[in-house]
């Protein structure tokens, strides 16, 4: 269990992180995201008493983490995977960090199975990859078998197999009732590895909630629903009928119906009357970043979100070569092609074996803005960090 | 277009490209899949004329590399993040790459503004940071206004916002008509990028299909329905030649069949859906199922902490990008 | 073929954009300078205490040049830059996407470099020898004297030519670090060790800097050295030698291996 309370640091004029209290509970995968810039890392730093808050405090399991008896037994980290000394080998870089928190050296050699990396032992870590560095990270971290890990973007570098594996990794330890806390970038990973989710921006607390209701809070579900191809004049019908009865319909680009404010048994019920026949009638929960990208607009330092993000939408390409649609119906406002590449829908993952988002990213957006150039881009707050 | 006929290369004994045929079709997004070491980087450096072929060819819209005249008009690429001069700032080192291919220096402040890089146009770019030093690279790729753009993990170090924007960006200048040919280690990153996917393994390939049919066919498909009346959805499924199993919460599952046939099938017996959808499996789940057999060091796996098996690749690459 | 007046403008680019090219060639300038006008003024003063074979050969343009044996590594350290750092940086592999013709890639580079560093080298060498025969008094030589013009001249050939052949060792050991490691110690240590070796001198008289260091001499055999079996031409051949072997050398690593 980490825990803090009223976390506040400044340097200087700037405050990186404000008033910040939340608890990561052991047993779940708790993911904690947010925009470059917002405090993540500091927060991080915090946590493992390597920077020291301005006011507030933070604990594990209770004490604040410079007074934990044997810190490294009870809490483990994956800060940065080159933070090791390059001239050593892998596994007398682990024993040195064993004898030092009295682990017996046979610990080593099981967190170098656990890794993965049995075999490149004995090399200087000089010569490895990122996603060996990383695996190293993540053996360094599993040395003290303690009960609270911290991980800093696990994945980077990691090849689709190791990607799995440290997700099936973060969730075991999980469910062996561990405290996980990790950070990461990467929405669709995390939609598939966390169960709860700790959001702040510009230093302050956005949202401390379980997936899906973060995603239920911050973004529309919707029904896709598809009407016989071969005659469209149907599909014109049911647009009618569902406006009519109060749902908002929008064309998706391979002709199905993107409809929200109806549930799935009135869709059917309306078709049915109308004499409507449905080719398809499923229900969509939109993407955690679609969710994360609505919360965090206005949090995101040094960008005009709002606009610039709108303007980001690919405008629609009737006839795009390889998408084989048919031409667009002018009744039905248009979705941008984003969301009709409609990956796995939810839970077919027998990877994740607890309730997730689908990993597709339905925007279930007002109606486009005409198009502009796809290629507006965000201020990138990463510029922030370093190039000031 | 890009072309590539035997391609393969090796290093000393160790075939790291194997006699690679594929091509990259121009309008849509080309994912480029493979495991670590299976050769994507030297495949990928070898269409950039970097490496050299043992044998085979690689031909962008029908030239050999180094007959392209100004070829950054032709093809851009995004390999390396760091592959710039750290102590010239982000504009010098657009400057130098324009004026080699007589790109006009307006074209430079164009596409720094395009990846949001404006106002550390002027800062040496050693002080960037991955995510940073990934537009820059993108930056580059975009100079020439190119029909091919080739992207080696391009969002390796951005953050959720630049994530979403690069994705976009190569959407829409697939939509353009563009080539787009990425490499990807994250599947869920690919799956909402990627329209067709080249999958390698070992060097060889191993797939060159539609994202769509790579999912179906190397996973399970099937349509789920829920209906009021379930018990006579079942018997008129039944009495139809299908199987519907039942998977709890009132919902059917349906293998080898499709939401047009079952839809249709509905309508004929005035039966009324709650749900008609299709599932498929991940990109992920696909992908799995496909290398298990090409990569390397599944028979290697040890299960040591009870874990999920621990890829325990022989390391036998370390230099190698990716 | 891209255009080579493109690529020449791109290299030019590259060179005024990064600090080092400053900072290396301020430094070859002032350092040989610098260290020729204190040596003119020391052998002005103790002009007495030489020996008289070294009196008769005194050769008061050479000695106002002795700053360049200081001086040329700070050429040197230029010459490893602007090609290494292509590789240190990764800069090579977008350089060569962007410039796929390896022969236009490298020569266009080492042409505008090389004029750099010869532009340099000759003003550093006239300013080298005037500042020090200002300080050589009545020991000084005059432009116009014999031999002189073409020696001043020759100076700034040389540190132009170290330059370049320093381009051509980094296009072939592809580092700067390694290029640097070899490079300093041997022009700095082991050539002129080696050149006080009996023996090993009559070796090391064919060296690129032994060689190419008898274009500065006015008084054949000056102070008192060794004799060469070669004149100062002949001299400057044998680094022009060197230099070329390093740039073949270097364009068939470049042209061979893998970026």
């Amino acid at each position: 269990m980490i825990e803090a309370v009223g976390l506040t640091k400044r340097y200087g004029a700037k405050t990186a992180v404000y008033n910040l209290s939340f608890q990561v509970r052991p047993g779940v995968v708790t993911g904690f995201l947010g925009p470059n810039g917002s405090g993540k890392s500091t927060t991080m730093r915090m946590i493992l008493g390597l920077d020291r808050p301005t006011s507030g405090h933070v604990t594990i399991g209770g004490h604040p983490f410079r007074q934990l008896p044997n810190a490294p037994r009870q809490v483990g980290a994956l800060l940065d995977a080159k933070a090791v000394h390059g001239g050593r080998s892998a596994r007398s870089h682990l024993l040195s960090l064993a004898q030092l928190a009295g682990i017996p050296a046979q610990r080593v050699d099981e967190v170098l199975g656990v890794v993965g990396l049995q075999d490149v032992a004995k090399r200087r870590s000089k010569g490895f990859s990122l996603g060996m560095g990383q695996r190293l990270g993540i053996a360094a971290a599993l040395l003290g078998d303690p009960q609270v890990l911290l991980f800093d973007e696990p994945v980077n570098g990691l090849d689709p197999e190791g990607i799995l594996w440290v997700r099936n990794l973060m969730k075991k330890l999980a469910a062996e009732g561990r405290t996980v806390f990790v950070s990461s970038h990467l929405m669709s990973e995390m939609a598939l590895t966390a169960d709860h989710l700790i959001v702040i921006g510009r230093g302050q607390l956005l949202a401390d909630m379980s997936v899906t209701d973060f995603i239920s809070a911050n973004s529309a579900d919707f029904a896709r629903v598809r009407t016989p191809q071969t005659e469209p004049a149907q599909r014109e019908k049911l647009t009618t009928t569902l406006t009519e009865a109060g749902g908002q319909v929008m064309s998706e680009p391979d002709g199905a119906l993107r409809v929200t404010g109806l549930p799935l048994p009135r869709i059917s019920d309306l078709a049915h009357d109308a004499g409507v026949r449905l080719w398809e009638l499923s229900p969509h929960q939109a993407s955690l970043e679609e969710a994360y990208m609505r919360l965090t607009q206005g949090a995101v330092d040094y960008r005009s979100t709002d606009d610039r993000l709108a303007h980001l939408q690919a405008p629609l390409q009737p006839g795009q070569p390889g998408y084989g649609m048919p031409p667009q119906q002018p009744t039905a406002p248009e979705v941008s092609q984003q969301g009709w590449y409609a990956p796995p829908p939810p839970g077919q993952n027998p990877y994740a074996g607890t309730p997730q988002a689908p990993a597709q990213s339905p925007y279930a957006g007002a109606p486009q803005p005409p198009a502009q150039s796809p290629y507006a881009t965000p201020q990138p707050s990463d510029t922030t960090k370093d190039a000031r | 277009m890009i072309e590539l006929e035997g391609l393969t290369k090796r290093y000393g004994t160790k075939i790291a490209v194997d006699h690679l045929s594929f091509q990259v079709r121009p309008g849509v997004v080309t994912g480029f899949l493979g495991p670590n070491g299976a050769g994507k980087s030297t495949t990928m450096r070898m269409m950039l004329d970097l490496d050299n072929p043992t044998s085979g060819t690689v031909r962008i819209d029908g030239k050999h590399y180094r007959e392209l005249q100004e070829p950054l008009k032709y093809i851009g690429a995004l390999l390396d993040a760091k592959a710039m001069h750290g102590g010239r700032s982000a504009y010098n080192n657009l400057l130098c790459l324009a004026q080699s291919n007589r790109i006009p220096a307006s074209r430079v402040g164009e596409v720094l503004d395009l990846v949001g890089l404006t106002p550390v146009a002027r800062k040496k770019s050693k002080g960037f940071s991955l995510g940073m030093g990934q537009r820059l690279g993108i930056a580059s790729a975009l100079l020439g206004d190119p029909e091919i753009l080739m992207f080696d993990e391009p969002v390796n170090g951005l953050d959720p916002e630049g994530i979403h924007w690069i994705r976009n960006l190569m959407k829409a200048l697939a939509g353009e008509g563009r080539t787009i040919f990425v490499s990807s280690h994250l599947m869920s990153e690919m799956a909402l990028t990627a329209d067709h996917l080249i999958v390698i393994g070992q060097g060889k390939l191993l797939a060159d299909t539609s994202m769509a049919d790579f999912i179906q066919q190397n996973s399970r498909s099937y349509v789920r329905l829920r209906s009021p009346e379930q018990e006579r959805l079942r018997d008129v499924l039944h009495a139809n030649g299908f199987i519907a199993i039942e998977s709890g919460n009132g919902t059917l599952e349906v293998d080898g069949a499709t939401t047009e046939k079952l839809g249709e099938l509905a309508g004929a017996n005035q039966i009324v859906l709650h749900e008609l959808s299709s599932q498929r499996a991940s990109l992920e789940e696909a992908f799995m199922q496909m290398t298990a057999g090409a990569v390397e060091y599944h028979a290697h796996g040890t299960d040591v902490h009870g874990a999920a098996p621990a890829p325990g690749p022989r390391w036998g690459s370390i230099s190698e990008g990716d | 073929m891209a255009a080579v007046s493109a690529v020449l403008q791109s290299e030019w680019t590259k060179i005024r954009t990064v600090s080092s090219t400053v900072w290396t060639l301020a430094s070859a300038l002032i350092v040989t300078v610098g260290v020729g006008a204190a040596l003119s003024a020391v052998f002005n003063s103790t002009f007495d205490d030489l020996s008289t074979a070294e009196k008769l050969t005194f050769d008061p343009t050479l000695v106002s040049f002795f700053g360049m044996t200081l001086g040329q590594l700070a050429m040197v350290v230029f010459g490893v830059l602007v090609v290494g750092t292509e590789y240190s940086s990764g800069m090579i592999r977008t350089s060569l996407a962007a410039v796929p013709q390896r022969a236009t890639f490298l020569f266009s580079k080492i042409a505008v470099a090389g004029g750099l560093a010869l532009l340099v080298g000759v003003v550093t060498s006239f300013l080298s020898f005037f500042l020090g025969q200002a300080l050589l008094g009545e020991h000084r030589a005059s432009i116009g004297d014999e031999n002189v013009l073409r020696a001043v001249f020759g100076g700034g050939l040389y540190m132009g030519l170290i330059a370049i052949f320093s381009m051509g060792v980094a296009a072939m050991l592809r580092s700067s670090m390694l290029s640097l490691g070899i490079l300093m110690p041997f022009f700095f240590l082991v050539s002129q060790i080696l050149a006080a070796v009996p023996k090993a001198k009559e070796v090391a008289k064919y060296f690129p800097d032994q060689a190419g260091s008898k274009i500065m001499q006015v008084v054949p055999d000056a102070l008192n050295t060794e004799k060469a079996p070669y004149g100062p031409w002949g001299g400057l051949g044998i680094m022009l030698l060197w230099v070329a072997a390093a740039l073949i050398g270097g364009y068939l690593v470049l042209k061979k291996r893998d970026a």
